[in-house]
């Protein structure tokens, strides 16, 4: 009995969470621009996302920036959260904190403030100063992740790493990173949502020549939402499905 | 990160230091903007943590073949826009869309309700955006928990509340405040949600920041506004970090 219902409740959430993506999906093949009625089956707005070279490459922009972003500030992250845990070095308490600063930040904020590093900088707005923000901001969610897994584990396990003459390296690749997989994956996963899914930061860090998705989307949200945006993130979401089930199988297959 | 914006505030307009926007911040415009966001982000994340807690808790406990799977399925709807999906949500709240038509059909209500441009549709798409920040965290945290503790105070003859409150919540509380951390902050300032969802009396401080750059072009106010949040944020981790004095374990 305690079974079903764990069971139930699980389907009720879940289905919370994809009911919007399923209405979002039928909609797609709705044949009528405006109306959140249903007007009968068509293909139409995908033929229409065939043709839109333009939304192609926003989308593709958003992708490389998502990929780039998530692992650069995995690998950072990572490091800085075994170093918090593992090491004593001079100003550890203060970097402990502004990890918590820049979460606690808004996003409008963290935009802002990094707009105004570009320009004093004299750095020219577009692709190396979006990955840079992404980066930025991505760190924290990741160190956190990886943190959180970190505290508890015992400590004695690295003492007897070292005894056994492991070096840092060793013990980094052998014990830290098997032991922090699944943290590592979920703060990769974590940033890629986050990088894909950041409007307010891209808003500001983004040049004219280099847009992405969520910001398109924006633009077109405000000037009414059309149905080849409801195909485009149809497809999107197939592409995600479709590369996160490869990439699961591959995990398994490793551990196996 | 604050310190350059309080620089930039001046920097980006006009190089001279003024206290102005900082005393008009204490417009009861403000203050109420900021009370409101402040309680409605609260509700949002207590929602969060209701929902997600039993949710991480039957996913850790999964057999291990399935747990990558449920957590997978947790974060895909996330990957893609979550513009697009307060959009959709659109499609189920609206007067004649989904939900008033399901309530009609199985009786509940014999009119349809309203519940587009409303606070509830806000705190519905602000929840629904947010969960998987809850539960991510808190999947991490659950998923260490180790289930001899558990076993082992039932032994003992633990009531199932007090294992559940003396056991389980203290050692997944790193989880837990993490989880309220990721989901607090971002439903005060997601201004797009009430945008599309909400009426324009749910003005979050998000809203009101975005405002300040885009509308009236007053970078200066827009900027202070954003400090002084920064600040509220500030504050509220320095009470979380005292009322916990074992505070090496949080986080």
């Amino acid at each position: 009995m305690n079974q079903i219902g764990k069971l139930i409740y699980l389907i009720v959430i879940y289905l919370f969470l994809y009911a919007p993506i399923l209405v979002l999906i039928v909609y797609s093949f709705n044949n009528s621009s405006y109306s959140l009625l249903w007007k009968g089956f068509t293909f139409q707005w995908y033929e229409n996302l065939l043709k839109n070279t333009d939304l192609q490459i926003v989308a593709l922009h958003s992708l490389v920036v998502g990929i780039f972003s998530a692992t650069g500030a995995t690998m950072i992250g990572t490091i800085a959260a075994v170093s918090l845990y593992r090491y004593r070095f001079f100003g550890k308490k203060l970097l402990h904190g502004l990890i918590f600063v820049l979460i606690v930040s808004p996003d409008i904020v963290t935009g802002i403030s990094l707009l105004i590093l570009f320009s004093a900088v004299k750095i020219p707005l577009g692709f190396w100063t979006l990955l840079l923000s992404h980066i930025t901001f991505c760190i924290p969610f990741v160190t956190i992740t990886v943190y959180s897994r970190l505290v508890g584990h015992d400590r004695n396990l690295f003492e007897a790493a070292k005894d056994l003459g492991a070096t840092d390296g060793i013990i980094f690749s052998r014990i830290l990173v098997p032991l922090l997989w699944p943290a590592i994956v979920a703060g990769w996963l974590l940033s890629f949502t986050l990088s894909m899914d950041d409007v307010m930061i891209s808003f500001f860090v983004t040049g004219p020549e280099f847009d992405v998705l969520p910001l398109k989307i924006f633009s077109m949200v405000r000037a009414g939402v059309k149905p080849e945006v409801n195909a485009l993130c149809s497809v999107m979401f197939v592409i995600t499905l479709t590369m996160v089930i490869i990439y699961q199988f591959l995990v398994w297959k490793k551990q196996k | 990160m604050t310190s350059i914006l309080v620089q930039g505030d001046n920097e980006l307009m006009r190089l001279q230091l003024t206290m102005d926007n900082y005393l008009h911040l204490f417009n009861s415009h403000y203050v109420r903007v900021f009370l409101r966001s402040f309680i409605l982000a609260g509700i949002c994340t207590f929602g969060c943590l209701v929902l997600a807690y039993p949710f991480s808790y039957c996913i850790a406990r999964l057999p291990e073949q399935y747990k990558g799977i449920g957590l997978l399925f947790v974060i895909i709807p996330f990957w893609t826009s979550s513009l697009i999906r307060s959009y959709a949500i659109v499609a189920i709240l609206k007067t004649h869309g989904i939900m008033n038509t399901f309530l009609m059909w199985a009786g509940i209500i014999c009119a349809p309700v309203q519940l587009m441009y409303t606070n509830t549709a806000t705190l519905i798409g602000l929840i629904y955006t947010l969960l998987p920040l809850m539960i991510l965290p808190l999947y991490v945290s659950i998923e260490k928990l180790d289930v001899q503790f558990i076993d082992a105070a039932r032994d003992l003859g633990a009531k199932k509340y007090q294992v559940f409150f003396n056991i389980i919540l203290p050692l997944t509380l790193p989880g837990v405040l993490a989880g309220c951390l990721l989901v607090f902050l971002p439903a005060m300032t997601l201004f797009y949600i009430p945008d599309l969802l909400g009426s324009a009396k749910t003005i979050l401080v998000g809203n009101i920041i975005q405002n300040q750059f885009l509308a009236a072009r007053d970078w200066p106010m827009g900027a202070t506004i954003s400090v002084a949040l920064t600040l509220l944020m500030g504050i509220i981790l320095f009470v979380y970090w005292r009322c916990y004095p074992s505070r090496q374990e949080l986080l």
